[in-house]
């Protein structure tokens, strides 16, 4: 067991990161995915995760929106601890109710879009304010259409995922997500699924709130130009741990490890 | 007796029977399908002791026979202070078998629904109970249809045998009618006809009907 | 409350339930055979190109897929006298049995063989093979692992289907039970014991049915 009075109960002062990951452990069985990760996003920044695949950048999305449990260390978010609770003065793990409760600050898009088959895209984004957040159906309708209008889909609104393209159904994620206004949005392989020709009808959406709002995010992607043109900064995953991290300029340009920079190379003859 | 005559003599008793049929039909299906429900998702519940039950319930009602169990709760229930009328544990041992095959049709269907639909109802921060009611049973309800339709059709073939009990369906009305004319193949076939229409016409399109609903309320159609 | 198990009397009629559990596991026995048979027949007369026939098997698979056992037994054993042919109640009691569950295999053997790609049958075309040569090479030996699950669910269906042959007295389990019932008019430990028999053999074979599948899968190379 480990030991929890090493943690603080709650992050505290003048630079308080939206989100900190204080040496945070997954293993499954034998395999380590995540070995001792220390991570901090500002409020407000944009950070992007690359690296191969296994590297544990999925991971570390997941666990933050604790579809993943972890195995050792806190995730605080906003300066809360996320996984943890305090009681009696230490940490313990957290309960459903206080994981409900700082889950709220959180959203997240998937590879897979995960729409709600049975409901139309106005319905998908209504579904989290009206039964989540306990929004009248009325206002939860007007905040949905501003944002489906947001990512284009407003004329679309009343269709069922199965006839919408999956970068129309992506851009529905994104509303969905956004209509719970998180403080922190996670995208996780948002393109990866798409077609190539609708893949910027998504990145656009992504960089119009990077530009218009003051979200924190936390990216995964494949798109190397792409992570390169929003990112705050970029964080190149190897085996389990940061290898590198960055501005997204000097990673790109002068990348100062072997790893990095065998991997953005295979990356470039890719494309 | 030309068949025609046979159905004028006999026909009103074969239609009470068929409505009496009907009606164990009806109220078979309602509980067959709350206890498949309630049992499916209880086999799929983290509480080790709902769990063990759900799972004793549905082994013990698939590794018996529907007659077992049928005389079982008529003969046997009264010595434990429960007498049930006839009428009633007629309809609750059909309903009762076919729910514990609904169960695993409910357990399988739930647990077919993609994993993604779980994880975004979590990200949109649901509650279990939200997660369940208005994401998962929604699309779990879609995929369990077409089975049910054939378990349903089991049900009004199983509730021939609460005859045996002496309600008085269709099948105990045609043996009855046998007994006192020893016309068989008008007696038997008669019913066999009726059930035949009921299951083809009647119930088979039914269920093709809510499939095609449901599927368009879901956004498939 | 009157509910008192009552041991010794469940050791005196114990020896008789086990022998009737024999007859129990004949009739599912011989009624399973005349299934497995005849569902073959009858998905076999459906892919033939020969339009009237296929229709006549899929309509008599849809009649008897839609009307109770019970009340095909009680026909099959009651017509046959109407008109001079008297049949003792096991043949046509495993008569009923096994043309009702050959209607249920045959749409097993169907889906199983349904299961086959497209493909496969090309590739015989292809290979310039005799159709015996096509099913008995290719198509039945893929077919057949789907098919198994199917076949193992039918032969747990039709032991658990037996009791229903006490109606016309074939001298089964339930019958057994029944005849304990009215000569002792006790009834809690012959139809629980019944119960418990029945358990007692259908859990296992289910089990034992999963392996068999397991095995076969292997057997043929296919995970």
């Amino acid at each position: 067991m480990e030991d929890m009075s090493e943690y603080p109960l709650e992050l505290s002062g003048d630079n308080v990161p939206m989100v900190r990951f204080m040496n945070v452990t997954k293993s499954y069985g034998e395999l380590v995915v995540l070995d001792k990760l220390d991570l901090d996003i500002a409020a407000g920044e944009m950070v992007t995760v690359i690296g191969p695949s296994g590297s544990g950048k999925t991971t570390v999305l997941r666990m933050l929106m604790t579809l993943e449990t972890i195995n050792g260390g806190v995730i605080c978010v906003d300066g809360q601890p996320l996984t943890h609770m305090p009681k009696g003065g230490v940490l313990v793990p957290a309960d459903a109710r206080h994981l409900r409760k700082i889950r709220a600050s959180i959203g997240m898009c998937f590879q897979h879009f995960n729409l709600f088959p049975h409901m139309t895209a106005l319905q998908n984004c209504m579904e989290g304010p009206v039964q989540v957040l306990g929004l009248s159906k009325q206002a939860a309708r007007e905040r949905s259409e501003e944002l489906l209008d947001l990512v284009g889909m407003i004329d679309k609104k009343d269709q069922h995922p199965s006839r919408l393209s999956g970068g129309q159904q992506q851009r529905v994620a994104i509303a969905r997500a956004l209509a719970m206004r998180p403080k922190v949005m996670l995208f996780d392989e948002v393109t990866s699924a798409l077609d190539p020709e609708v893949i910027g009808e998504v990145t656009n959406v992504i960089r119009k709130l990077v530009s218009e709002h003051n979200l924190t995010m936390l990216m995964v992607t494949h798109q190397m130009g792409f992570a390169r043109d929003i990112s705050d900064r970029i964080c190149f995953f190897f085996g389990g741990r940061i290898e590198e991290q960055g501005p997204p300029d000097e990673l790109f340009a002068n990348p100062q490890r072997d790893r990095t920079r065998q991997f953005l190379s295979a990356v470039k003859e890719a494309v | 007796m030309s068949y025609w005559e046979f159905l004028q003599t006999y026909g009103v008793r074969i239609l009470d029977g068929t409505a009496v049929t009907g009606i164990q039909f009806l109220f078979a299906s309602a509980v067959a399908i709350a206890v498949a429900l309630i049992a499916g998702l209880g086999k799929l519940s983290s509480n080790l002791l709902i769990r063990s039950i759900a799972i004793t319930y549905i082994e013990i009602f698939r590794g018996t026979s529907l007659l077992v169990q049928l005389y079982w709760i008529f003969f046997v229930l009264p010595l434990f202070g429960i007498t049930l009328p006839k009428f009633a544990a007629g309809f609750l041992s059909v309903g009762m078998n076919v729910g514990a095959y609904g169960a695993e049709l409910v357990r399988g269907a739930i647990q077919s629904v993609p994993k993604g639909q779980w994880e975004a109802a979590l990200a949109l921060n649901m509650s279990p109970a939200q997660r369940m009611r208005r994401v998962i049973l929604p699309q779990a309800f879609l995929l369990m249809l077409p089975p049910w339709g054939n378990l349903i059709i089991e049900l009004l073939k199983g509730t021939a045998l609460v005859s045996l009990i002496s309600v008085a369906d269709l099948m105990f009305q045609s043996k009855q009618i046998n007994a006192s004319t020893y016309l068989s193949a008008q007696s038997f076939g008669t019913a066999l006809i009726v059930y035949y229409i009921l299951a083809r016409f009647l119930v088979t399109p039914f269920m093709r009907w809510l499939e095609r609903v449901m599927a368009r309320r879901l956004g498939r159609g | 409350m009157s509910f008192n198990w009552r041991w010794d009397f469940t050791f005196e009629i114990l020896p008789r339930l086990l022998w009737a559990t024999l007859n129990t596991l004949m009739a599912a026995g011989v009624g399973y055979a005349i299934a497995v048979v005849l569902g073959l027949v009858l998905a076999l007369a459906q892919r033939t190109g020969f339009r009237p026939l296929t229709q006549l098997a899929r309509e008599f698979v849809e009649f008897i897929r839609s009307t109770p056992l019970v009340l095909q037994i009680f026909f099959v054993f009651y017509v046959g006298p109407q008109f001079g042919i008297r049949l003792s109640p096991w043949v046509s009691g495993m008569v009923a049995i096994g043309l009702h569950y050959s209607a249920y295999l045959s749409e097993v053997y169907r889906g199983g063989l349904e299961s086959v790609p497209k493909g496969q049958w090309e590739a015989c075309t292809a290979l310039n093979m005799t159709s015996r040569q096509t099913y008995f090479r290719v198509i039945i030996p893929q077919a057949l692992p789907p098919s198994l699950a199917g076949m193992g669910n039918y032969l747990v269906g039709i032991l658990k289907d037996t009791p229903m042959l006490s109606v016309i007295g074939v001298a089964e389990l339930m019958h057994t039970a029944n005849a304990i019932g009215s000569e002792s008019y006790r009834f809690l430990e012959p139809y629980t014991l019944v119960g418990i028999i029945f358990l007692a053999i259908s859990l296992p074979t289910a089990g034992l049915i999963r392996l068999f599948e397991i095995w076969v899968r292997r057997k043929l190379g296919m995970r």
